[in-house]
C-alpha cells in the first residue's frame, strides 16, 4: 500500500546519532521513507520526552531521524550523545503495544466543485471516474510521517498510486485554506491560505492550526488521518 | 487604566521593517512551529542586560533604519546591535549605552552605517501578548508580535513592569562590537550530512569565499561563489529537520545558510553548521558581505559558547556619570565618564571612542 521510496544508504551505518552544529544533536534511525522505521522515529521521540532531560529544549520527529535541540550550557555534547545512546538501545525494538494505539484524525471533505477544482484532471488522469477517485482518496488511513514546512502542516504518507498526478505547471497564487490536494504520490491539507502547485481535489472546514489552542494543531505527527466525504461544510 | 497599561511607546515611523523580536518561539518545531526571535540575539541580550531586563525579554529589531518612537511615562532604553546614529530630542546618543528617555521623548534612529539590524531594548520589555510561549514576529506564517506582522505607524506597545533595576549611564564594554567587519570568517562544525559531499566539495566550501546576495533575508542567507559538489550528483534528502544555522546546499551547488525564521524542516543536504557564538555577525551580514568559513570540533564551539555566555553578563557594564552632550570644533559630541574615572567613551556620529585619562576630578 505504500510506496517504499529507496534512496542509496547502508543499513548497518543506523541508527546514527550525528551532531548538528554545537546546540543539536540528529539520531538518523534510517535512510528511506519507511513505516516501521518512522514508528521507530516517534518509540524513541516519546522515550527521550520521557527520560525528561533538562538539557533538552525540543523534539523534532521527522521520516527517519529525531533532532534533539539541547543547551550545551547545561550538557556538553558527550555526555548527551551518551545519555541518547541508551535510550536509542532500549527503543530499537518498538513492541505492537507501543505502536498501535495509534490516534486516527477524521476530516470531513467535500469533494470538487469550486473545493476541489483539480478533481476532473485528476479523474482523467487515472482514467478513472470523479466517484472511484473520492472512494480510493477517503479509502485509506493516511500515516502522518511528520509535521513541517508550516505551522500544522503534515506529511502524508499512503496515497494509492491510481491517483497520483504531477503538480500544476504554474502554481496558484493562492490556495484557500483547508485545501485538500495532491502532488506526485503525496497527498496534504494546506492549513493555510498560501502559494500552491497541488492538484486540489477538496477542502476541509477544520482549522488545522489555531495558535491560541493549547493544542494547537489538530494532525500531530505519528498519528494517522482519515478523509470522510461530506456534500457541504454547512 | 492601570498604570501598566499607561507604559507604551507610540510607532511614529516604523522604517523598512522593524519586528517586535524576543528569544523566539521554542517547543513547537514538531508542529511545524519556526522559531524566529531575534537574528542578532547578542545584541538584544545586551540591550536588555543594560535596562535591566531578562536577557531575552521582547525588544524591537529594526533593519536598516528610520525608526521613530514616543515614549508615554519616562522609560530606561538601549541601542544595540548595527552602528546606527540616534538622537533622543534631536540630542545624540551613543549604542550601548543606558538612557533615560523622559515622557513624551521622540527616540530616533537614522540609517545604520554598518551592519544590518539594530536593537532597541527598554525597561520592561514590549509586553504585547504572547502567542505559544513568545512575543516574536514570524511574518511568513502571521505568528506573534502585533498581529503576525511588522510595526506600523501609530501603533502603541504596551511596556512591561521594569522593576527596580533599571537604571540609565551603564556602558556595555565590548570592543569586538564596535566594529562589524565587512569579511566576516565564520566557524562551522561540519554536518550532519557532510558525507553527502565529496571531499573535493567540502573543500570548495572551506577554501572558497562566498558573497552574501541580496536574497536573504530572516529565512537565510543565499550565498554566491563556487558551486559545492556532492557525491552523487543530488542534493535532496528526505526532508528532516534544521537548526539555527544549517548550511543547506541545493541543486545549484550554492549554499544557504538557515537563520532565525527559517522553516522547521528542509529538503536539502546539509554540509555543515554555523557555531552558535557567530550566528549573531550573520544577522549584521548586508548584501555584498564576504563570508570565509573554518571548520572546529563541537567540543571547540561548545566552549566558545561558554566563554560568550560569560562575556555577555554585568561584569561588561561600566558606570558612567551620566553621558554629558557638548560641542568640540562645532561637532556634537557625547561623553562618559565611569564613576572611578577608569574609562571614558566619546560618541561622535555614530563611532564609540574609548579615550584615557590623566587626571580626574569628579563633580560636585
Amino acid at each position: 500500500m505504500l510506496e517504499m521510496t529507496s534512496i542509496e544508504g547502508d543499513a548497518n551505518l543506523y541508527p546514527r546519532l550525528v551532531p548538528a552544529g554545537d546546540s543539536a544533536v540528529v539520531i538518523e534511525l534510517g535512510a528511506k521513507i519507511d513505516p516501521l522505521i518512522n514508528d521507530q522515529v516517534y518509540v524513541l521521540a516519546r522515550s527521550i520526552e520521557n527520560a525528561k532531560i533538562e538539557a533538552i529544549s525540543e523534539l523534532v520527529p521527522t521520516y527517519r531521524s529525531v533532532l534533539v535541540n539541547y543547551d550545551p550550557l547545561i550538557m556538553r555534547f558527550s555526555e548527551i550523545s551518551e545519555r541518547l545512546d541508551k535510550l536509542i538501545g532500549d527503543s530499537s525494538t518498538p513492541t505492537a503495544a507501543e505502536t498501535k494505539d495509534t490516534k486516527v484524525i477524521e476530516l470531513s471533505v467535500v469533494y470538487g466543485g469550486d473545493d476541489g477544482p483539480d478533481i476532473d484532471a485528476v479523474a482523467d488522469h487515472a482514467g478513472l471516474s470523479v466517484q472511484e477517485v473520492i472512494n480510493i482518496h477517503s479509502g485509506v488511513d493516511y500515516r502522518v510521517y511528520m509535521i513541517g514546512f508550516s505551522p500544522g502542516f503534515p506529511y502524508l504518507g499512503g496515497l494509492d498510486d491510481r491517483i497520483a498526478i504531477p503538480r500544476l505547471k504554474t502554481p496558484r497564487i493562492s490556495v484557500p485554506a483547508g485545501s485538500v490536494g495532491i502532488a506526485e504520490s503525496q497527498t496534504g491539507v494546506y492549513p493555510n491560505a498560501s502559494p500552491g502547485g497541488w492538484q486540489l481535489i477538496g477542502r476541509i472546514a477544520a482549522k488545522l492550526f489555531d495558535e491560541a489552542s493549547p493544542r494547537p494543531s489538530l494532525i500531530t505527527p505519528g498519528s494517522k488521518v482519515r478523509f470522510v466525504p461530506v456534500k457541504s461544510h454547512d | 487604566m492601570t498604570s501598566a497599561m499607561n507604559r507604551y511607546i507610540r510607532v511614529i515611523q516604523p522604517g523598512p521593517m522593524t519586528l517586535v523580536q524576543d528569544r523566539g518561539r521554542v517547543g513547537f518545531q514538531q508542529l511545524g512551529v519556526s522559531v524566529s526571535g531575534a537574528v542578532d540575539a547578542d545584541a538584544l541580550a545586551i540591550g536588555n542586560l543594560l535596562v535591566g531586563n531578562d536577557r531575552m525579554a521582547a525588544g524591537l529589531e529594526m533593519m536598516l533604519g528610520g525608526l521613530e518612537i514616543e515614549f508615554s511615562m519616562p522609560t530606561v532604553f538601549a541601542v544595540t546591535g548595527a552602528d546606527v546614529g540616534a538622537t533622543v530630542d534631536e540630542v545624540p546618543v551613543a549604542t550601548h549605552v543606558s538612557y533615560l528617555a523622559h515622557a513624551g521623548a521622540h527616540l530616533k534612529l537614522e540609517m545604520v552605517h554598518r551592519g544590518l539590524r539594530a536593537y532597541v531594548a527598554m525597561a520592561g520589555g514590549i509586553a504585547v501578548s504572547k502567542t505559544l510561549g513568545s512575543r516574536s514576529t514570524h511574518i511568513p506564517s502571521k505568528l506573534g508580535g502585533i498581529e503576525g506582522r511588522m510595526v506600523m505607524e501609530a501603533d502603541l506597545l504596551p511596556l512591561g513592569d521594569p522593576g527596580g533595576s533599571a537604571v540609565s549611564g551603564l556602558w556595555f564594554d565590548d570592543g569586538k562590537r564596535a566594529a562589524i567587519p565587512s569579511e566576516l570568517n565564520v566557524r562551522i562544525v561540519l554536518g550532519p550530512q557532510d558525507d553527502e559531499f565529496s571531499s573535493s566539495g567540502v573543500e570548495t566550501l572551506l577554501g572558497s569565499t562566498y558573497t552574501v546576495t541580496d536574497q536573504s533575508n530572516r529565512q537565510g542567507l543565499r550565498l554566491d561563489g563556487p558551486v559545492i559538489e556532492s557525491k552523487s550528483g543530488r542534493y535532496d534528502i528526505i526532508s528532516d529537520a534544521v537548526v539555527n544555522g544549517s548550511i543547506q546546499v541545493p541543486g545549484d551547488g550554492k549554499p544557504i545558510i538557515l537563520l532565525a525564521d527559517r522553516q522547521t524542516t528542509g529538503g536539502y543536504a546539509k554540509i555543515a553548521t554555523v557555531v552558535t557564538v557567530d550566528l549573531p555577525e550573520l544577522g549584521q551580514a548586508s548584501p555584498g558581505t564576504n563570508i570565509t568559513f573554518t571548520a572546529i570540533s563541537v567540543d571547540e564551539a561548545q566552549q566558545l559558547l561558554v566563554q560568550q555566555d560569560l562575556m555577555i553578563s554585568s561584569s561588561a557594564l561600566v558606570r558612567l556619570i551620566e553621558p554629558i552632550s557638548l560641542h568640540v570644533d562645532t561637532e556634537r559630541v557625547s561623553v562618559g565618564v565611569s564613576g572611578n574615572g577608569m574609562a571614558l567613551m566619546a560618541y561622535v556620529q555614530g563611532d564609540i571612542y574609548p579615550i584615557s585619562i590623566d587626571e580626574y576630578t569628579p563633580a560636585e
